[in-house]
């Protein structure tokens, strides 16, 4: 009989089978934990799977071949510098009220429907008006405007805007002597722009411009981008844009302009004050506290190149300026 | 634990270390890196380097809690994974931001608190990363490499600043780090003060 303490020679694992086991498994984990760590990576950086999908808005119609571009490259109104592609435009964003993340804002953005839309341009001005977007997009003929954007993070963009220049909607509404600023409201409304349920800025979005900036031509409202409606995540259905300034000046999805006596507060300045200014024009010589100006990343391009004054529009603009500590008026 | 366990775990830390590294130059390689490639590397590889660092000074308070007394076979690993990406980090930031221009590294760098900072936290990394064989802990002996390797402390202290500078307003995921940093830290101290036997505490400041 054999011992019962020991297994029958034919029930023990033979040791190639065993270590084979082994083997097996350790294969098994690993293959396993390293599709994990796998999963887990595309999870926090979702960039390298997202499907961009490309937005479609319509075309807008009447857009004017500029006449003032075409015969007088002075104006700033057509940079001649390499166009960003438009999939880079709608894909790089910073619109927090749909997340802070600039590559996830075209997609928590997609479905921001912009029916119904109103404008109200009210305060010191002759003639209050609630304009429907039809109304305020009738105000002057859509021109195309290729601009540089710089944003105060140190990337930037040359964009074919589709707009007009905001002076026509002011000279509509007919501003009082007393009017010294504008001030500029986004849509509040968490529903519909879930960045607002949290509190990262203090909601809504506002911004402002001096009157004489509001009223520069190279300042426009834009409805449109590469000859179509902006997308959501570019501010739909109407925006301001400033080439001049950093981009955060450029306020989207509008819905209320409103002139006064006094500088309007501006929320990346309250936010704080020693980083952001109200002027918070474009200047390689004044650096933001924690990084340096003097330099940008142009999207789509390798290494830096040197950020301009006043964004390229010194010419045009450093006039509204003169005799100003741009240091402290940064 | 036996020894050959011990070596395949150090095989899934390095299999599994490389993974984000490799799906980074994949991604690359199909330009599926977004519309700042550069921004992105850089940002990746920070993040590694915050994330192996946490997991290092993970390996004590786990061992201490659980028991596991192998877990400390992993942490030498662990850190140096968080050198090498911070380490690759630095030379994306030379390379891509800097576009190789030592004299704009260098003035750049001490312009920046968010970069001096970051070199700190990188800096504080060499001596640990040299001092991670076998023969330099024989070397220097078991209590002044213990006191050396404290500067993981400080290289991951530095690490999670120079993150939180960067951001412009959203920061909670620098917050995470920064409480998980908290919590491991604050494990350190506590058990210090737990651990002070009674003969080490002065009872009165008489003598």
């Amino acid at each position: 009989m054999s011992d019962p303490k020991r297994n029958p020679p034919d029930e023990i694992t033979s040791p190639q089978v065993y270590f084979n086991r082994r083997n097996f498994i350790r294969a098994g984990i690993l293959a396993a934990s390293a599709v994990a760590t796998g999963v887990a990576y595309r999870e926090l950086n979702p960039i390298g799977t997202s499907t961009k999908k490309k937005i479609e808005t319509a075309a807008i119609s009447g857009i004017q071949t500029n006449s003032i571009a075409a015969t007088n490259n002075d104006s700033g109104f057509f940079v001649n510098e390499e166009q960003t592609s438009y999939e880079k435009i709608t894909h790089y964003n910073n619109f927090y009220e749909f997340s802070t993340d600039k590559e996830e804002v075209a997609e928590a953005a997609a479905n921001f429907k912009t029916d119904g839309w109103k404008v109200s341009v009210e305060g010191l001005v002759q003639k209050t008006k609630v304009f429907d977007l039809d109304d305020i997009l009738k105000i002057a003929p859509p021109e195309e405007r290729v601009y540089r954007m710089r944003c105060v993070e140190g990337w930037s963009m040359v964009i074919p805007w589709v707009g007009f220049s905001l002076s026509k909607l002011l000279d509509a509404v007919q501003p009082l002597s007393s009017a010294k600023y504008v001030a500029f409201e986004t849509l509040l409304d968490p529903m519909r722009m879930p960045g607002q349920k949290s509190a990262v800025l203090d909601w809504p979005y506002v911004e402002g411009l001096r009157m004489d900036e509001a009223m520069h031509p190279l300042t426009i409202l834009a409805s449109g981008i590469y000859g179509h409606a902006l997308p959501p995540q570019d501010g739909a259905p109407i925006r301001l844009v400033v080439p001049w300034k950093y981009g955060f000046k450029g306020i989207k999805s509008i819905v209320r302009i409103k002139l006064i006596p006094a500088q309007p507060r501006t929320t990346w300045s309250d936010y704080a004050p020693n980083e952001y200014g109200f002027y918070a024009n474009v200047n390689p010589h004044v650096d933001h506290p924690r990084w340096s100006q003097a330099t940008e990343q142009r999207i789509g391009e390798f290494g830096r190149r040197p950020t301009l004054m006043f964004n390229g529009y010194e010419e045009q603009v450093g006039h509204l300026y003169a005799g100003m500590d741009l240091r402290k008026n940064f | 634990m036996k020894e050959s366990d011990i070596r395949f775990g150090k095989l899934l830390i390095l299999v599994n270390g490389l993974i984000p590294l490799a799906l980074l130059i994949w991604d690359k390689s199909q330009n599926k890196l977004g519309a700042n490639p550069q921004n992105f590397i850089i940002l990746t590889t920070g993040m590694m380097t915050l994330i192996f660092l946490i997991l290092t000074l993970a390996v004590t308070p786990l061992r201490k809690i659980t028991g596991w007394n192998w877990l400390l076979q992993f942490r030498r690993m662990l850190g140096l994974f968080a050198f090498f990406y911070g380490s690759f980090h630095f030379l994306c930031f030379f390379s891509l931001d800097r576009a190789f221009s030592v004299s704009s590294t260098l003035s750049e760098m001490v312009k920046r608190k968010y970069l001096i900072i970051g070199s700190i936290a990188l800096v504080s990394m060499i001596p640990l990363a040299i001092t991670s064989t076998n023969r330099m802990i024989k070397r220097l002996g078991g209590k002044r490499w213990r006191a050396l390797h404290r500067l993981a402390y400080v290289a991951a202290t530095a690490g999670v600043i120079h993150y939180y500078m960067q951001v412009k307003a959203d920061v909670r995921q620098p917050l995470v780090f920064a409480a998980a940093l908290a919590i491991l830290l604050g494990y350190r101290i506590w058990n210090f003060f737990l651990n002070r036997r009674p003969a080490d505490v002065p009872v009165t400041a008489k003598k």
